[in-house]
């Protein structure tokens, strides 16, 4: 029951993008086209579920022992960015199909906030290892959800009239705002 | 102090070693002429050449022997040279196409079945009741297929869409959006086309249509090169037969068509009137010897 308590927080309650305004980037960018978000959406998630618990051993390992704690912001960003390269070399090698067709997102993550985000947030959380991993999965799952919402209201609103000035990321912007409003919805939940 | 300093340079070189094991061990083996022939293309991704796009091309040209390196229609002879070039294969001499409209229906003076209130794209508007046009072959010139050229060699004018043949690179973006398939590729060469794409016959032609092409296949029969076909269910022009004839036919089927729908091209636009006559100037001294053979 605990374990789905967190997976409701994590993907409605405070979702990364909606409640948190974490990973705005990729969320107006790669949410044009519904396949697109699709495969960005899995790749975060991906990312993530390496990430968190990477950054989870470092910090218990690393940083607590030697009273770094400080330096936890910039270890994380170091070791998310060494990471997403590797598993790019290894995709391309592994799986080339899967590597094509993410592209130029699988680079974009390095920079993604969502990925530090969640690796902090656990942190603050005081979640042992395996919950980590559980949230982090959870919390990408968020990140999909909104994606994909948005690029399904995008793919819609693109057929229908809009004021010229309004077609495209303003629409989106507007969007974002009133999605993240509807998500406010499931904030007394839990 | 030092243990941070320490700490981030040994989480730093960790980093730097695995990364530069990881690199050698998944080292993917790609070949820099995909890369130099992606630069070589215009990068304008139109699908003309049949693939997903330039970068895609470019992989198939250098992989795959029986790729062409001349479909790149968008970049030209020059771009073709230079693909052939680095990927060690003889130039494809593709016939220049440019897209054609083969619809006048504002000579036919076709009538409204109905007034179309709705969204602004012939897609939508073919949805209901096949267009609001009373042929339903006809352009609806709403100018879904303007939108799609990525080269701004389409234009709306009273209604119909024109195609402006300098810019026109036939990369056929255009053909696949119309949804009454009155759009087709057509050499730049070709020497008469029929002006209408109807497949019905005679008087179901003739109560919507003043110009249109009543299927009756006078063409067919006059046509010496048999480059004439109405298999379909509308007239379809061999332009490769066509022009393999040559002009000896003087234009036989252009005489013998009773509703004046199919012309000769070169009428069409200047511009292809002068490509025309230039390829009929660069013609000439080749096919007299194939004359007295």
């Amino acid at each position: 029951m605990e374990y789905f308590l967190l997976l409701i927080s994590a993907v409605f309650v405070n979702n990364v993008v909606l409640a948190q305004y974490l990973g705005q980037c990729p969320y107006l960018g790669c949410s044009k086209e519904k396949g697109v978000s699709i495969g960005m959406g899995a790749a975060v998630i991906f990312v993530m579920i390496i990430a968190t618990p990477i950054t989870w051993l470092i910090q218990y390992n690393v940083l607590v022992p030697l009273g770094l704690d400080y330096l936890q912001t910039i270890m994380f960003i170091l070791v998310i960015a060494a990471l997403v390269q590797l598993v790019e070399m290894f995709l391309k090698k592994a799986v080339p199909p899967l590597y094509s067709s993410l592209g130029i997102f699988l680079p974009l993550i390095t920079t993604n906030c969502a990925v530090l985000g969640v690796a902090i947030v656990v942190q603050r959380e005081g979640f042992d290892l395996g919950t980590s991993t559980y949230y982090s999965f959870a919390t990408g799952l968020g990140f999909m959800l909104a994606l994909i919402l948005l690029a399904a209201i995008r793919e819609r609103l693109e057929i229908s009239r809009l004021p010229l000035s309004m077609k495209g990321v303003p629409a989106a912007l507007v969007l974002a705002g009133i999605m993240s409003m509807s998500f406010m919805a499931f904030a007394g939940m839990i | 102090m030092l243990t941070s300093v320490l700490s981030l340079l040994a989480l730093g070189f960790i980093a730097s070693v695995v990364l530069s094991v990881a690199s050698r061990v998944f080292y993917v083996e790609e070949d820099p002429r995909v890369e130099a022939v992606s630069e070589a293309l215009p990068g304008a991704n139109c699908g003309g050449c049949g693939f997903a796009g330039c970068d895609a091309y470019a992989a198939a040209v250098i992989q795959d022997p029986s790729v062409s390196a001349g479909l790149c229609c968008a970049g030209g002879p020059e771009v073709s040279a230079r693909v052939a070039e680095l990927a060690g294969k003889a130039a494809g001499s593709a016939d220049p196409q440019i897209s054609f409209r083969r619809c006048v229906k504002d000579e036919g003076k076709v009538k409204k079945k109905y007034e179309y209130q709705g969204l602004d794209s012939c897609a939508a508007s073919a949805q209901l009741e096949d267009g609001p046009d009373a042929c339903k072959y006809s352009c609806l010139g709403f100018g879904d297929c303007v939108k799609v050229c990525n080269f701004n060699a389409m234009y709306l004018e009273n209604g119909l869409v024109q195609i402006d043949p300098d810019k026109c690179v036939a990369c056929g973006a255009c053909v696949g959006v119309c949804p009454n398939k009155i759009l087709e590729m057509i050499p730049r060469r070709a020497r008469v086309q029929v002006f209408c794409s109807t497949l019905d016959k005679m008087k179901d032609v003739m109560n919507v249509c003043e110009a249109g092409c009543i299927n009756c296949g006078k063409c067919v029969k006059k046509c010496p090169a048999q480059a004439i076909s109405n298999a379909e269910g509308n007239i379809r022009i061999d332009h490769a037969a066509c022009l393999a004839y040559g002009p000896e036919c003087e234009e036989a089927c252009v005489d013998a068509c009773p509703r004046s729908i199919l012309r000769l091209m070169c009428h069409n636009s200047v511009t292809l009137k002068a490509e025309a006559a230039a390829a009929a100037a660069a013609a000439a001294p080749e096919q007299q010897p194939q004359a007295n053979a």
